[in-house]
């Protein structure tokens, strides 16, 4: 206990960059995917192409390689400087899209086909469709592989550690340079994760609920 | 254009359509002039759906000419949007919106392509939901209600649009019989009221009663084109006389 008491601070301020990572990347990524799998679903073969290319490219590519990506080579290109935090949630955003992306194209395809289609042909364009009928009747499907996606992404963010960028993975460094149990210390942030996620899986929970109603 | 030399709502001419290697529509010509109600009859298989669903272009064919009041059909995008939003359909399935309540089904469509205030929108939407009988269920969600009053809450969610036409894709062919009459009611009652529509259905009562004219489908083909009198009573074709002797006769 005196691991986490002697080190409250070091622990409340990391945990909390790694909250901020998570937020940050979360809400990119959510808002990415969701153009993405609009993209793989839209009618102009051009922009289903983009889609697939990037999910094909993105999904399950090493994630420290998307870090090495954006953190080493892509300076070298001499685009748009970014520093490595920035790098950080460019590349957990990016890798995390490609997931959300199939996870809302699963659920789009749990819609009937029909209510795309009485949606056409009231004269909705393919943006209104989705937007007010076909989305909003997947969310409810999406729920929880979505969460499953996002808690991945939430645990994702310690590969940080690894190119300078200080979230709650990097509490063992501190705490072995201070002499601490490293162990217990590690079971301690492991805690850290369960706490952080409770919250994300009572959110499933309330959203589940909620949605199953509207039908 | 002149009222005199006013196009037809519906010209269909030289259509053919093919899925993969089977031939669904094959050369059919049709044209269907303001103000007239269209039965399509034929056996299933006969292509009727498909032409009822390629004239706002939900199947897309392989050649000929679909032109809707005088306009060409353009390709996907947004000026097919605005054409399709002049052309009511109502599904066998019904296909109303399963997350929001009747009354919305009925509005989204004018609120979002017409930009109708949602105040109005709503106010036409329950004079609509009155005018087929279910006023009382405004607020209920589809699935709530039996399939009759959602093919009516349907038809509703299309006349909204205020279109020029009506496409009826068997409306009445998912229901319940005791279901049936009530949805045959409010078409007849449109038809009444000059309302333009094409109906492919096996409704034999509602293609005598409300029908101007019969058109009878087969193997992808328009094979007799007459009034309900003609059809029903002197078939020309052995195809037709064949068709109506098997539904007739039980």
């Amino acid at each position: 206990m005196s691991v986490l008491t002697n080190n409250l601070d070091l622990f409340l301020r990391l945990f909390g960059q790694t909250l901020q990572l998570f937020a940050i990347s979360a809400v990119l990524s959510l808002v990415l995917g969701t153009f993405l799998a609009a993209l793989r679903v839209s009618p102009v073969p051009v922009f289903r192409g983009i889609g697939t290319l990037y999910v094909t490219v993105l999904r399950n590519t090493p994630l420290t390689l998307v870090f090495v990506f954006f953190v080493f080579a892509y300076p070298l290109l001499e685009i748009l400087r970014i520093d490595n935090y920035v790098a950080a949630v460019v590349s957990l955003s990016l890798y995390t899209a490609a997931f959300v992306c199939e996870v809302v194209r699963s659920g789009i395809n749990t819609v009937p086909v029909g209510q795309a289609e009485a949606s056409r042909a009231l004269g909705l364009t393919f943006v209104q469709m989705l937007g007010n009928v076909v989305l909003p009747q997947a969310l409810r499907s999406v729920v929880p592989p979505m969460t499953s996606t996002m808690i991945a992404l939430l645990k994702n963010t310690t590969v940080a550690s690894g190119f300078a960028v200080v979230q709650a993975g990097n509490i063992r460094e501190s705490l072995s340079e201070q002499g601490e149990n490293v162990l217990l210390g590690l079971l301690w942030v492991a805690l850290g994760f369960v706490i952080l996620v409770m919250p994300l899986t009572y959110a499933q929970q309330v959203f589940e609920k909620r949605w199953s109603v509207a039908r | 254009m002149t009222a005199a030399s006013a196009p037809p709502m519906i010209r269909v001419a030289g259509v053919d359509k093919f899925f993969g290697p089977l031939h669904v529509l094959k050369n059919v010509q049709l044209e269907v002039p303001k103000g007239q109600v269209v039965v399509v009859l034929g056996p299933s298989g006969s292509g009727k759906s498909t032409l009822c669903r390629t004239i706002n272009r939900l199947e897309p064919i392989d050649s000929g000419v679909i032109e809707v009041d005088g306009q060409p059909l353009p390709a996907e995008g947004k000026e097919l949007a605005r054409l399709r939003a002049d052309v009511g359909m109502v599904f066998q399935s019904f296909n109303l919106f399963a997350h929001k309540t009747i009354v919305e089904n009925v509005m989204l469509a004018p609120v979002k392509v017409r930009k109708t205030p949602a105040a109005e929108a709503r106010k036409t939407a329950m004079e609509l939901l009155e005018r087929v009988g279910i006023a009382n269920q405004a607020e209920k969600f589809p699935a709530q209600l039996s399939g009759g009053q959602q093919q009516r809450a349907a038809i509703a969610r299309a006349l909204a649009m205020k279109p020029k036409v009506m496409l009826f894709d068997e409306p009445t062919s998912a229901l319940d019989p005791e279901m049936v009459q009530e949805v045959l009611d409010v078409m007849t009652g449109l038809a009444k009221d000059g309302m333009t529509m094409l109906v492919v259905t096996h409704e034999m009562g509602f293609a005598r009663k409300a029908a101007d004219r019969v058109i009878f489908m087969s193997d992808g083909e328009v094979v007799e084109d007459s009034t309900p009198e003609e059809f029903f009573s002197a078939p020309k074709s052995n195809r037709a006389k064949d068709f109506l002797g098997k539904i007739l006769t039980h």
